[in-house]
């Protein structure tokens, strides 16, 4: 069994946020559902987002002081004008963000900033994408007009070499870091992670947001088609469309609103953004490790918590074999025992440390620039008592964290108002 | 008519051909960090001098991956992985002459560098690329 650190009944020692001036809270958000819409474009979906997420924090776009809107393959074509072209143009200063996976926790962030350097009072974050049916991210395949074959790029490359020197797809990538975590410690194999993937699968039945909502056996997701051993197919996140939408605030500006509107804001306790410093091994292979320690060790010692005090977790699961290695990343479980930590059932709605209740990127869905802002949504949503049937009780504390490879990663630790 | 002894070519500069084939890499004169490109300064300590160095042949499997569905042209389902060679650098690559089944792949299996054909270009060129086989 795993150790854990913890027990629920511990958790109500960690206080509610009071609100200071330099803090910066959650006053609005808003995700639509991911999935499918090839009837709606790219703005339609971060436009219905932003104005419900403005409109759940009773403020308008003439509020803002700052927009920030996440995409990853949208970004250079203006996307936080265009959403304002549809909301409302109001000549607040517009940044345009891409950091990969932690694209939408990369405009939270920049919103979080603007309010602390003191530029804005109010700001709101957009993350947004439209990816349809783009099948297997990552490989760029193998050239076709195979003619001459000549040196080209940094490795003086004749031909592509994605499956020749190894592989550059997603599944493949990630498996690999989970299967270097298995080579490192003992209990970690196949079942564990596909374990990870039965849990999101069933968490995400719950969730009416959810593109996927269909719990699958141990069996199922064991013996579904191999894409890269050990992700299966229902190991590996979908792609799809959607969009999420936070607006923030000063703690100075919070003070003066009404009561029922304090209630509901949600304290950043900590917002952090890393990148991968040196290691040996990044230089052939993304390491995906290293700056999650870093943000996370950021993020608890500025929020002034730890990992035993978190009532949820919403991490970055692209693949079942990162879900895993996030465990031990984020502090969840002591160095070296992710695999007890799933065999436990700590991670379960119902277990000491849930883990991805909404169903994580792999049943929730990954529209990439969407995710960091979604699950600063999901966050929130259950600190605000407002989960319904995916509540997790008396939610007090929650962390979301997201990676992009190259690599980026971003962590938002959010804890419920004190009023 | 073709040729009996064609041109050949790495895949990659960083692999050398010969009869004895084996990588290079960009070492950091000062700390001994390895790159398999080029570099402005040392991504570890940031000095700015490298020499050429061998990478040892011999390897350890560190991480794997059977990929199933591979990028178009690629035959699959194929070993990709990360080794360790004896003198300490990661490299990405295939594993090679070794059935692509979990079984039969095992961590920290010992590997050793080989090299193979992977095509011709229309001048009659053939690419080698590299991979580790089991030792």
């Amino acid at each position: 069994m795993a150790t854990t650190k913890n027990s629920k009944a511990d958790k109500s020692k960690a206080s509610a946020a009071k609100i200071s001036d330099d803090s910066v809270w959650i006053l609005g958000t808003n995700m639509t559902r991911f999935g499918r819409y090839p009837d709606q474009d790219v703005v339609d979906l971060a436009a219905e987002a932003s104005m419900a997420a403005l409109q759940d924090g009773n403020v308008t776009i003439h509020d803002m002081d700052v927009l920030a809107a996440g995409s990853l393959f949208n970004a250079s074509t203006g996307m936080g004008q265009r959403i304002q072209k549809q909301i409302g143009q109001t000549g607040i200063p517009v940044f345009n963000v891409t950091n990969a996976c932690a694209t939408g926790a990369t405009a939270l962030r920049t919103v979080y900033l603007s309010i602390k350097a003191g530029e804005a009072d109010m700001g709101l974050a957009v993350g947004v994408e439209q990816m349809g049916k783009m099948g297997l991210l990552g490989g760029a395949g193998t050239k076709k007009e195979k003619k001459v074959f000549e040196p080209s790029g940094r490795y003086g490359a004749v031909t592509g070499i994605d499956g020749y020197i190894g592989t550059e797809g997603m599944p493949g990538v990630f498996a690999q870091a989970g299967m270097e975590y298995a080579n490192d410690y003992d209990g970690v194999g196949f079942e564990q992670f596909a374990r990870v993937a039965y849990k999101n699968h069933l968490h995400s039945t719950l969730n009416p947001l959810a593109q996927y909502r269909k719990e699958f056996s141990m069996e199922e997701i064991m013996t579904s088609p191999t894409m890269s051993y050990p992700n299966t197919l229902l190991m590996c996140c979908p792609t799809g469309d959607g969009a999420a939408a936070a607006v923030l605030v000063s703690g100075q500006r919070l003070k003066s609103m009404p009561l029922g509107v304090r209630r509901r804001a949600v304290k950043i306790s900590a917002s952090v953004l890393t990148s991968d410093p040196y290691t040996e091994s990044s230089q052939v292979q993304p390491d995906v490790n290293t700056l999650t320690r870093n943000a996370a060790a950021k993020a608890y010692e500025t929020a002034g918590v730890g990992p035993e005090d978190l009532d949820l977790v919403e991490l970055h699961d692209c693949f079942a074999t990162a879900e895993l290695i996030h465990y031990d990343n984020l502090g969840l479980c002591e160095r070296g025992t992710a695999g007890d930590f799933i065999d436990s059932g700590a991670p379960f709605r119902d277990g000491t440390t849930p883990v991805n209740v909404s169903g994580g990127l792999i049943s929730k869905g990954h529209p990439i620039g969407a995710t960091g802002v979604a699950n600063v949504y999901e966050v929130t949503t259950h600190l605000r008592g407002e989960a319904e049937d995916r509540q997790i009780p008396d939610a007090k504390v929650g962390l979301a964290h997201v990676i992009g490879l190259g690599s980026a990663c971003g962590i938002h630790i959010l804890e419920k108002a004190a009023v | 008519m073709e040729a009996e002894n064609p041109a050949k070519v790495p895949l990659v500069s960083y692999l050398r051909l010969g009869s004895r084939p084996h990588l290079i890499a960009n070492e950091c004169t000062n700390c001994g960090a390895r790159f398999f490109d080029r570099r402005n300064a040392c991504a570890r300590c940031g000095m700015r001098e490298f020499k050429k160095v061998r990478v040892k042949n011999g390897a350890r499997l560190k991480a794997f991956t059977i990929v199933h569905r591979a990028a178009p042209g690629i035959p699959a389902p194929y070993v990709s992985a990360i080794v360790e060679t004896e003198d300490g650098t990661s490299v990405r690559s295939n594993v090679v002459n070794c059935d692509p089944d979990p079984e039969v792949v095992q961590l920290g299996m010992k590997l050793k560098l080989t090299t193979y054909p992977i095509g011709t270009d229309d001048d009659g060129t053939e690419a080698i690329a590299f991979g580790y086989q089991p030792a």
